[in-house]
């Protein structure tokens, strides 16, 4: 009785006011509308956490970007290393993880960088960290998730990778297409062109075209926007339909604020003109923002935990069946999978499998349950 | 007026401007206390025979006589005035004496006539008019960084690879390639053949070990192909020279530091020819990161003791040096290119337009493209030829000889030709 009660008050709150004057309809009312504003109660308490990877040579602009974006300064005490430092050094993972709160939300975002791409003289394989590095957070969660306790599981996984391209070039270097390729399956690309203001409008609608075809020319599968819902307004489909073809982004990113037209702005002052970073005719900083944090955050989430994982955890779980089947002897420690005790006994062996196949079962229900909701 | 042309042609203190201007002036101020000796005029005449050039080229600054062709402009306009003023000079030269200079050397006037001696450097001038000099120049760097634009910048004409090939594709080529193209440039009368070796390739791979040896090996051929020239017995007067008198090597505007490809080329490149670095698209970096950037290439490039032109140690004489050790202040030179023009304050300028203002390329505030034009063209270009000549060919050339004094039948260059030169004649000419 009291639920019931609490129900309906809660209902009165956080439904529009002209509801509470027709308490005739109240009595037809279930009240499950408002389970959406659950959700985001919900989640606003326990706070979303994003990883975001940053990939592309050095003098990229990637920290500068990456402070602009969240208006932090993650590197404040960074010392640049010189040619002979370097020439010793390997990719290195590096990760920062940042506490950012607006309005209440909280958001836990892991920054992970990548010093040291591209910088050698022979750069073969250069991403191999990088794919290793990618793959045990998908190895991790794998664990966690088939492991008994699954009550506090950190998602390390990465969500996004942000590829920074020069705009120097004419297009794709063979290094770009060779490390798009090596991660387009495992994680969300968005290949960026950097330090666009040293290039005029015209170039950079050329070498954005070209970038373009050499994409499609190489089969590398970038992040693609998800389309719009057909009953969405038309404003927001002319946005969405600029968004698309305007990729791959131009961004200039500053850690300076300079003033412009009267106003202290982000941006970069050169003798010949202002650069603002925030102006969309300036470049596409904006829209990257927009995308990135305001609409696109949880898709992006979302393809990496239903794609990108998925695909991993299939091919795991394949590598681990047609092991077993190639040994043909069912004692023979499997490598991947976690087990508490060294020694591995078949029988839990079978039902972890079982448990497995269930879950994926289920997934793949759920799946189909949300197209099938999305068609309607 | 002799004794103070004279004093020019020893000390040199002055810059060209500065010659002239003093020139003027002198020649104003003294005109008052000209003396006619009517006695003179047939030397006079005979003075005026020589083209104005003579008068215009003495005057102006021996300093860039004797290092060939520069812009006519300011030889031209001191030309005109010089004109005017020659009789005045030669009047008031033999009426004075004991004036001038402190100088340890023979003044004009303790000649028994005027001699003629600078007369020289006016032949010298129509001989290098008319044969015209060559000047080969090549240009390294990451594809896209914009080398073909500022060799057609540099030189205000379509000399680059991108111009010249019909199928000019932007691809990145496997291997790296040299590709030669060569015009003829005519400026005021002076003919320059100009070379431009391009390296598509560079530094485009992802395993980009040892690019760089193409293009050592390409010059030490053509080192070797003039020291060949030179070695024959019936050598031509004029070498064809094809040797790479200056190469500009093009740095990315990262901002941070040079990388190790960079270290590694200019390592080995610095050594056998005249390496010019620059920043290229030097126009994505404010005028602090700029900064910043030069001081910690500057920095890398002493740790490594990589020795770019103008090198310390071939500086001649003390006012070389202080005018190298300005340039020196201000390598690697930021440079931005650009063939298009636009309109600005009314003129029209070489610029790049955005969206947030145009960018002068000659503009020294905006960039310094004018400043390594300057370099390259207007006054040190007689200067790269003759260190590659004096310099890095001889360490060439010596280093061969030697090498082919152990075993010279394998490598089947000639052996260092003896005195009477008699003996060889028939191993060289088979094999030369």
């Amino acid at each position: 009785m009291d639920a019931i009660m609490l129900q309906e008050k809660l209902v009165e709150r956080l439904l529009c006011p002209r509801v509470r004057t027709a308490r005739q309809k109240e009595k037809q009312y279930v009240g499950f509308a408002t389970l959406p504003n659950q959700v985001h109660r919900k989640s606003v308490k326990k706070g979303f956490d994003f990883t975001l990877m940053v990939a592309g040579e050095s003098g990229m602009g990637k920290s500068t970007l990456v402070n602009s974006l969240f208006l932090t300064d993650l590197y404040k005490d960074r010392k640049l290393l010189n040619a002979e430092e370097r020439i010793n050094q390997t990719v290195e993972i590096i990760k920062h993880t940042v506490d950012i709160e607006e309005k209440g939300v909280k958001l836990k975002l892991t920054i992970v960088d990548t010093p040291g791409f591209g910088d050698a003289v022979n750069n073969n394989e250069c991403w191999k960290p990088i794919t290793d590095y990618i793959d045990q957070q998908f190895e991790q969660y794998f664990r966690d998730e088939s492991g008994l306790n699954r009550k506090n599981i950190q998602d390390n996984r990465v969500h996004c990778c942000l590829y920074f391209i020069p705009p120097f070039g004419h297009g794709l270097r063979p290094v770009d297409v060779e490390f798009m390729k090596a991660l387009h399956e495992k994680v969300n690309i968005i290949p960026l062109i950097a330090k666009a203001d040293c290039l005029t409008p015209n170039e950079i609608k050329k070498l954005k075209d070209r970038i373009r075809e050499e994409i499609d020319k190489f089969g590398i599968k970038v992040y693609q926007f998800p389309e719009c819902d057909s009953d969405e307004d038309e404003e927001f489909k002319q946005l969405d339909k600029e968004l698309k073809e305007c990729t791959p982004f131009a961004v200039i990113g500053s850690n300076t604020v300079v003033e412009a037209r009267g106003q202290r702005v982000r941006g970069r002052l050169y003798p010949w003109g202002i650069v603002e970073v925030e102006n969309q005719s300036h470049c596409d900083f904006v829209k990257l923002r927009n995308m990135l944090i305001r609409s696109h955050m949880h898709d992006l989430k979302d393809v990496t935990c239903d794609v990108h994982y998925e695909n991993y955890r299939a091919q795991c779980i394949q590598e681990m069946t047609s092991k077993l089947a190639q040994d043909n002897r069912m004692e023979s420690p499997i490598p991947i999978l976690p087990l508490s005790t060294p020694d591995v006994e078949t029988e839990k062996l079978i039902k972890l499998k079982d448990e497995e196949l269930k879950r994926m079962q289920e997934m793949l229900n759920k799946m189909q349950q949300q197209m099938h909701d999305k068609e309607q | 007026m002799r004794e103070e042309t004279a004093g020019e042609l020893e000390t040199d203190s002055l810059s060209p401007m500065e010659d002239g201007e003093e020139k003027e002036r002198g020649i104003m101020g003294l005109q008052d206390d000209s003396k006619c000796q009517p006695g003179q005029a047939a030397l006079m005449d005979s003075q005026n025979s020589i083209p104005e050039t003579g008068e215009n080229g003495v005057v102006v600054g021996t300093e860039m006589e004797e290092k060939g062709m520069e812009e006519g402009d300011l030889k031209k306009e001191m030309g005109m005035e010089m004109e005017l003023e020659v009789e005045a000079e030669v009047k008031v030269e033999l009426c004075q004496s004991g004036h001038g200079l402190q100088v340890s050397f023979i003044r004009g006037t303790d000649l028994f006539g005027y001699v003629g001696i600078e007369a020289v450097l006016d032949q010298m001038r129509r001989k290098t008019m008319k044969a015209g000099l060559e000047f080969n120049i090549m240009v390294v760097g990451q594809s896209g960084l914009g080398k073909s634009t500022l060799v057609n910048t540099l030189f205000k004409s379509k000399v680059s690879r991108k111009s010249c090939t019909s199928n000019y594709e932007e691809k990145i080529s496997k291997t790296v390639k040299l590709h030669s193209v060569s015009h003829v440039i005519e400026e005021k009368g002076v003919r320059m053949k100009l070379t431009v070796i391009d390296t598509p390739g560079f530094g485009d791979q992802i395993n980009n070990e040892n690019c760089w040896e193409p293009i050592v090996k390409h010059v030490n051929e053509q080192y070797e192909k003039y020291l060949r020239e030179e070695l024959h017995i019936n050598r031509k007067r004029k070498i064809p020279d094809s040797r790479v008198h200056c190469c500009i090597y093009f740095l990315p505007p990262t901002g941070h530091r040079l990388r190790q490809i960079d270290v590694e080329f200019m390592k080995r490149l610095g050594k056998i020819v005249s390496i010019v670095p620059v920043i290229a698209k030097a126009d994505t970096l404010t005028i602090e990161e700029r900064q910043e950037f030069k001081e910690r290439i500057r920095q890398d490039l002493a740790a490594n003791g990589i020795r770019v032109y103008p090198q310390k140690e071939y500086d001649e004489d003390p006012e070389d040096s202080i005018l190298n050790d300005r340039i020196r202040e201000s390598i690697p030179f930021a440079v931005v290119g650009t063939d298009k023009e636009h309109q600005v304050n009314g003129h029209k300028v070489l610029g790049r337009k955005t969206k947030w203002g145009i960018i002068e390329v000659e503009n020294v505030e905006h960039c310094e493209f004018a400043n390594l034009r300057d370099l390259l063209i207007r006054s040190h270009l007689q200067d790269l030829k003759d260190v590659t000549h004096n310099i890095h060919y001889e360490t060439y050339r010596v280093r061969r000889l030697n090498e082919s004094n152990v075993s010279f039948s394998e490598l089947g260059l000639a052996p260092w030709p003896l005195e009477n030169g008699t003996d060889d004649r028939g191993q060289s000419e088979s094999h030369l």
